[in-house]
């Protein structure tokens, strides 16, 4: 008892006569099919190189085109050969021109001679199937496809969505239950000569004349009527694309068809030279009857097709370049951005770095320069803090220094003398962490040594772009994680939210934070706002601060920093 | 389409070309010292014909190139920039005789190098593309160079230039799209950085299609940054994927480099009135280097797929 193989084939004819004369000389007989749209010469070649093998039969020869009914033509008419040709024939293993057997045809014939009454073939049902593209599942078999999809795709999805529209249905015969699956099968004598000598063959071949790519139905459906052991699988190796394009083998792939373990793969590229060199060599000693394991090959091919799909979060490149909200992340990793905090508390970069172990930025938007973590010029991925640079494309700065720091989390300070342009960027960003001490810029101002009618004009400035700031972080379409709080809220109670934003950024950190940063000078503050206010400009940003000078809050501490508990 | 009419053949083995031949394109001057290199990596590559044009060498590079087997040079006097910086001259040999060929463009300083191009040659790409029914293929111009000055050390003839330029700079790019071209634009890298810090809007665009399946009915609008007919630019997923994408390796910060700058600059025939290379000229002048201890020592393809300069897509 053998496996013959019925081999479909339209291009590469060379290796499709190489893998014939594969088989044919290990005792496998074999029936191929050639496209009738390949030239009389090409076909002539091809018979020519077979010519001296006598296991080797070509059957009538159909003009096939994707998605319809002519591949299952071209299958049956080959299966009827072999069947007739070759009584010794169990199993017949449907293959096509690309497809290249991966172990030895001993092994194949040892596998299937100890599951004789077994038919390998996937058939899934409509409504268990995840895999077809472009949303026909059920349709394939209830609406009709008389326009090419790959020619005239306009037509075909025009009539597709007026059938839809008109709920047209055609009668699926009544004893079938659609099924689905890889057009690669291997099915026993029994259950291809009952499908093919079956009375009724007629009658179904005139529906799925009819079906959407009926060589992923047809035998799948069928072999349901007939089969008493039906094995849901292909035992070809065989993997699709988001747009179910297959996958094509190359020769770096060896290692991996190697330890894979199935009998045939396809697709391989027709110049996988040391593919077909190395898996049509003379057959090595047996290996240990393993059962065919993909796992590896479909893990790589589904990651091919993530990436295309989804991509790479926080990426911006040459060929992903994603319309907005369609980011799938506008960052590529978490960061926190500080506004206010650098005003009051001293150092506070310093003891930021310390307490979460991190890199710390000054203002990367300040207007002079980008502050990078300490001083740098450049940073990460050579980025530059030239201000020009960075303000010529603000939009692709922040992304660009999160990607090239992926694995770093990032701090920066942020605050309304800064530019403004990445707000919108930031608030949108669920990779954000914002903290905002409003108002805090003020202490900046205190402490500076200006002209007071200059700072009450930086003041007024200042406080309106925070408020338009603050009002984008308040907006429903953010989704950057932010809290907010006036100076006077603030300094009333530093510790408690900054235990909290740690906390966030440092989620396994064992120890509490036992070191408080020192906080800026704020004795006179509280007169200081009054003195704005009586000039005419209203500070609101920063709460409720007494104006009676440090007698409250008085948090100016000098010497050393107090514990938290 | 007339720019055609200022070339004249040297020699031409066009009859040589077969119907799936992939070609090469490329417009020189005085490249003499580069140009074995450059055959070698191609023809490796799987390159079948190299169609050149040479704007008037007088280093013997017409002389070298005209003997080669896979070659067929042209050669003009004519400006370089009154024919849009070369890409006249090419367009009309493509219309030509690239239709229906898959044609790379480059310059004798640009290397190409796209997903698995150490395992598999370019008709593997190729036919990939061919199978998905992808026109155009980008690859964004990587600036490449030393560490230390530039042309501290001399590049030999036949060398491999990445054994001198073979540092990068990995993630300082700008991206904007191009609304009429629908392209597209990317600055940034080096030269960015080093000479164009007080004008970025200056600085060189990186974004290169220079591997089509021609049809008579293309053009490169400018250099190969932007084809016509828009479509060929969509070379980026906007819905979040990554299409497959290689980069070109620029090989231009060589010692080469001083001579040809100066040489550019008296000549006034590059973009923008040779404003990058009177900005190149003026740096130069001090001995740049643009090395910094971010810059990324290239490896190959992996690691530049790894920084996100270039991608496999859903190619595996």
């Amino acid at each position: 008892m053998t496996v013959g193989f019925v081999m479909l084939c339209h291009t590469a004819l060379d290796r499709a006569a190489q893998v014939a004369r594969h088989w044919a000389t290990r005792g496998c007989p074999v029936v191929i099919h050639v496209d009738r749209k390949v030239n009389r010469a090409n076909y002539a070649r091809l018979h020519r190189a077979l010519s001296d093998l006598p296991d080797i039969r070509f059957s009538e020869r159909h003009a096939c085109e994707w998605g319809t009914f002519s591949l299952v033509a071209a299958t049956q008419a080959a299966a009827t050969v072999m069947l007739r040709e070759f009584p010794a024939v169990r199993h017949v293993y449907l293959a096509s021109g690309s497809c290249l057997p991966l172990r030895p045809v001993a092994e194949l014939v040892a596998y299937l001679d100890a599951r004789p009454h077994t038919d390998f073939i996937e058939s899934v049902t409509t409504e268990d199937v995840g895999w077809t593209i472009g949303g026909l599942n059920l349709e394939r078999f209830t609406l009709r496809f008389p326009f090419s999809w790959r020619q005239h795709r306009r037509l075909f999805d025009g009539y597709v969505a007026l059938q839809r529209r008109f709920h047209f249905r055609r009668r699926i015969p009544p004893a079938l239950v659609p099924h689905l699956g890889s057009q690669w099968w291997c099915l026993t004598r029994q259950t291809l000569s009952a499908m093919l000598e079956d009375p009724e063959r007629a009658n179904y071949d005139r529906y799925f004349k009819r079906v959407w790519i009926p060589d992923e139905s047809y035998f799948q459906t069928l072999v349901r009527q007939y089969s008493v052991n039906v094995e849901s699988r292909s035992l070809t190796l065989s993997k699709f694309d988001f747009q179910g394009k297959p996958h094509i083998f190359y020769d770096d792939h060896l290692q991996l068809l190697r330890r894979s373990d199935c009998f045939v793969a396809r697709k391989i590229w027709s110049q996988a030279d040391k593919l077909y060199r190395t898996f049509l060599a003379p057959d090595a000693a047996s290996q240990i009857l393993a059962e065919p394991n993909p796992g590896k090959i479909d893990r790589l091919f589904s990651k091919a097709v993530e990436r295309r799909t989804k991509g790479r979060a926080g990426l911006y490149m040459q060929s992903r370049f994603p319309n907005e909200n369609w980011e799938n992340g506008l960052t590529a990793a978490p960061y926190s951005v500080f506004e206010g905090f650098a005003e009051v508390f001293q150092d506070f970069d310093t003891w930021l770095g310390k307490t979460v172990g991190t890199r710390v930025h000054g203002h990367l938007f300040a207007p002079e320069r980008a502050e990078f973590a300490g001083g740098e010029t450049i940073y990460n991925g050579a980025l530059s803090d030239s201000a020009r640079l960075r303000d010529y494309n603000t939009l692709s700065f922040l992304p660009s220094l999160i990607w090239n720091t992926r694995g770093e989390r990032q701090c920066f300070q942020f605050g309304p003398r800064d530019n403004q342009a990445p707000s919108w960027f930031m608030a949108r960003d669920r990779n954000a962490q914002v903290s905002v001490i409003s108002g805090a810029w003020a202490v900046a101002l205190f402490h500076s040594n200006q002209n007071f009618s200059e700072i009450r004009r930086e003041a007024a400035r200042l406080q309106k772009i925070e408020a338009e700031h603050l009002s984008i972080l308040r907006s429903p379409w953010t989704k950057a994680r932010v809290r907010i709080w006036t100076l006077a809220e603030f300094v009333q109670n530093p510790m408690e939210p900054l235990q909290t934003i740690i906390d966030e950024i440092n989620p396994r950190a064992l120890r509490r934070v036992t070191e408080a940063p020192r906080l800026a000078a704020l004795a006179g503050f509280g007169l200081f706002l009054q003195n704005l206010r009586n000039q005419g400009m209203q500070p609101v940003l920063m709460g409720d601060f007494p104006v009676g000078d440090d007698t409250t809050s008085a948090p100016a501490r000098s010497g050393r920093p107090y514990l938290v508990k | 389409m007339r720019k055609r009419r200022e070339l004249t053949p040297v020699v031409s083995r066009v009859s040589a070309i077969r119907p799936s031949d992939i070609l090469l394109f490329s417009t020189l001057r005085n490249e003499r010292v580069r140009l074995p290199y450059f055959l070698k990596y191609y023809r490796e590559m799987g390159i079948n014909h190299f169609l050149i044009v040479d704007n008037g060498s007088d280093d013997g590079s017409r002389e070298y190139l005209a003997p080669q087997d896979d070659v067929s040079l042209w050669t003009t006097e004519r400006s370089y920039k009154r024919a849009r910086f070369g890409a006249d001259w090419l367009n009309g040999l493509q219309m030509r005789y690239g239709h229906g060929h898959w044609t790379l463009v480059v310059d004798p300083d640009e290397f190409f190098i796209y997903p698995f191009s150490d395992t598999r040659p370019i008709r593997a790409l190729t036919d990939w593309l061919d199978a998905g029914s992808i026109k155009s293929f980008p690859a964004m111009l990587l600036d490449m160079y030393p560490k230390g000055p530039i042309g501290a050390q001399p590049y030999h003839e036949g060398q491999d230039p990445f054994e001198i330029a073979n540092w990068f700079d990995s993630g300082n790019y700008t991206i904007s799209r191009n609304s009429k071209f629908g392209n597209l634009w990317i600055q940034g890298g080096p030269r960015a950085r080093m000479f164009f810090a007080d004008m970025p809007e200056r600085a060189p665009a990186l974004n290169k299609v220079p591997l089509v399946k021609w049809q008579r009915s293309y053009a490169y609008a400018s250099s190969t940054h932007m084809l016509l007919p828009r479509g060929l630019n969509l070379v980026y997923d906007e819905w979040g994927g990554e299409k497959a994408a290689g980069c070109l390796l620029h090989a231009k910060f060589l010692d080469t480099f001083a001579v040809k700058a100066n040489e550019e600059m008296l000549r006034h025939q590059h973009y923008a009135n040779s404003h990058e290379y009177r900005a190149y000229k003026a740096a130069l002048d001090d001995q740049p280097d643009l090395w910094c201890k971010w810059s990324d020592k290239y490896i190959n393809w992996r690691q530049l797929e790894i920084l996100g300069l270039m991608s496999k897509g859903n190619w595996a």
